[in-house]
């Protein structure tokens, strides 16, 4: 039922006339998308990263290297940047667990790997720099290039299948039942046998190869990115504001923190004139639904239907 | 099946554990006791690899595992619990269970299954879909104890799982041990609470200030002046030989 409403509510951009529409159902899906995959590491292993964009971007400039610089057709640079992500993953993971670093240790060394890596593509003369890639501009579907924003949507619903679909399985499986044992209690996971250098390293490394993928789809469709656009902290931000807000931890927070903070934004924007207002009220909103809502909004349905969900502390 | 020998640690200025061996035959259960700060719950973290021996060699079941990880020591079949206890708190009753059923199958429903079977077993029965926050002291202890045994263990570490429970409780958790070393698990128990040490061990180590001083027997183990000294201070066996 609830996966009808939701399919029925997804479709509806596809048969509406207004681009701007689609364009917005495209944008919410896609912070979606991206609260999901940091959702697999952030709230389901509780590996509370800062600079998600790290994959995001270096996701970004795989595509666009490959495909600029070696001719690489941009549909092959998903799977490309899915390998780099999870590489990508895999070393940040294996250096700061092996490390013992958690909690805010980690937010803070996740921060730091995301601004070297703004760093070096800034000044790399492989990345082309503070330049940023251009890619060039040749519409149709075998270059990965839509015309018609619904085209990209649908890559993007997608993609966001994708990544929920591994959410799923991360609450049925033993591996997300590791990993929730890891994000619960670490001593007691290795008492039974879970090797948590392992468990949170690959929980890191797939969700930051899903991640990566976005950075093809977001290239491909703006034709541009740079050091900023590919590893800004405000790309972290919003990946984990989007799940945290809608509640980590669980299947549907993303979905539910993207809707609600495009709605939030794109309202506020379209009702407060006087500049500078919209952002401050989207940020009172935001507090408020922190403040109250620790375990985000999938929390509060947990909590309505009284089954224990968003199975985190605070 | 576990052999120790030479096991050391030091903590800064503390020789926490100081030249500690002791022997745990198959099939047996041998306890661990001392006053507090012995040095018995690190000696039990060195053994389960939490904590890395200074000096020291750890044999189970003939094979060395001195400086092993913990996971990979419960991979062999030794399992730890903990004094304080460490639930998944955000987990049911049933799904911490199922993290310890996981290590010896990948098919969540067979885990599952067994999670729920031992949990009944132990007592739990009633609260597998409550989340393990909602459970009383006994409850977790319990807890503790059937998620080790989830994995389906040779041999069970289990660090006072009778702290904090009342007489009757007490008496439940002593037949439940017993009943855990006739399913063919052995076990070596720290516990405070001599009445159960009593009731449960086949031998006892004691140990004070890092060392053991004493081996035996529980019944030659209340009799043996060191251990009396150890508890009741310098002097204490003679004053009470006088007063006897």
């Amino acid at each position: 039922m609830k996966w009808v409403l939701v399919g029925g509510v997804a479709a509806v951009p596809f048969v509406l006339p207004s681009q701007s529409m689609v364009n917005i159902a495209m944008l919410t899906a896609f912070s979606a998308f991206l609260g999901q995959c940091w959702n697999i590491a952030g709230g389901f292993g509780g590996l509370t990263s800062f600079g998600h964009a790290v994959f995001f971007g270096s996701g970004a400039y795989t595509g666009a290297i490959l495909q600029t610089r070696y001719g690489v057709n941009p549909w092959v640079g998903l799977p490309a940047a899915f390998l780099v992500g999870g590489l990508v993953g895999a070393g940040i993971g294996a250096a700061s667990f092996r490390a013992g670093l958690r909690g805010s240790y980690f937010a803070l060394v996740t921060l730091a790997f995301a601004e070297v890596f703004r760093v070096l593509s800034n000044s790399l003369e492989f990345t082309q720099g503070g330049l940023g890639i251009a890619i060039p501009l040749k519409v149709s579907a075998w270059n990965f290039q839509f015309a018609d924003r619904r085209a990209t949507y649908a890559v993007v619903l997608v993609l966001l299948a994708v990544a929920s679909g591994v959410a799923v399985w991360l609450t049925k499986g033993r591996m997300g039942a590791r990993l929730a044992a890891v994000r619960e209690n670490e001593d007691a996971a290795a008492a039974l046998g879970v090797d948590i250098v392992r468990t949170k390293t690959w929980a890191l490394a797939l969700s930051g190869g899903l991640a990566a993928m976005g950075g093809v789809v977001y290239g491909q469709t703006y034709l541009y990115i740079d050091p900023s656009i590919g590893f800004g902290t405000e790309r972290s931000v919003e990946m984990l504001l989007v799940a945290m807000i809608g509640g980590a931890g669980t299947v549907w927070g993303p979905v539910l923190g993207a809707v609600v903070l495009h709605v939030v934004a794109d309202v506020s924007r379209a009702f407060i004139a006087t500049p500078g207002f919209a952002p401050m009220v989207y940020g009172v909103v935001l507090l408020v639904i922190i403040a109250v809502l620790p375990q985000g909004l999938a929390g509060v349905w947990a909590q309505v239907r009284g089954t224990p969900g968003g199975a985190r502390d605070a | 099946m576990l052999e120790v020998r030479g096991l050391s640690k030091r903590f800064g200025g503390l020789q926490a554990v100081d030249d500690v061996a002791l022997d745990v035959p198959q099939g047996r259960i041998v306890a661990l006791i001392g006053p507090n700060g012995a040095g018995k719950t690190t000696s039990f973290a060195m053994i389960a690899g939490f904590v890395r021996p200074d000096a020291g060699r750890i044999v189970f079941e003939g094979r060395e595992v001195t400086g092993a990880r913990a996971d990979q020591i419960a991979a062999l079949g030794m399992v730890r619990t903990f004094q304080i206890t460490q639930p998944f708190a955000g987990l049911s009753v049933a799904e911490n269970i199922r993290v310890g059923a996981f290590l010896r199958t990948a098919d969540a429903a067979e885990a599952m299954a067994q999670a729920r079977a031992v949990g009944a077993a132990l007592g739990l029965g009633a609260m597998l879909d409550r989340p393990a926050a909602a459970l009383t002291v006994a409850g977790r202890k319990r807890l503790e104890v059937a998620r080790a045994l989830a994995t389906r263990p040779r041999m069970l570490l289990l660090d006072e799982v009778m702290a904090g429970l009342n007489p009757s409780e007490i008496h439940e958790i002593v037949a439940m041990i017993r009943g855990i070393r006739e399913g063919g698990v052995t076990v070596l128990l720290i516990e405070h609470i001599m009445q159960a040490v009593a009731a449960l061990a086949d031998d006892v180590y004691v140990l004070a200030q890092g060392a053991v001083i004493a081996q035996g027997t529980p019944r030659a183990i209340a009799d043996d002046p060191a251990v009396i000294e150890a508890y009741l201070g310098r002097g204490a066996a003679a004053r009470l030989a006088a007063h006897a």
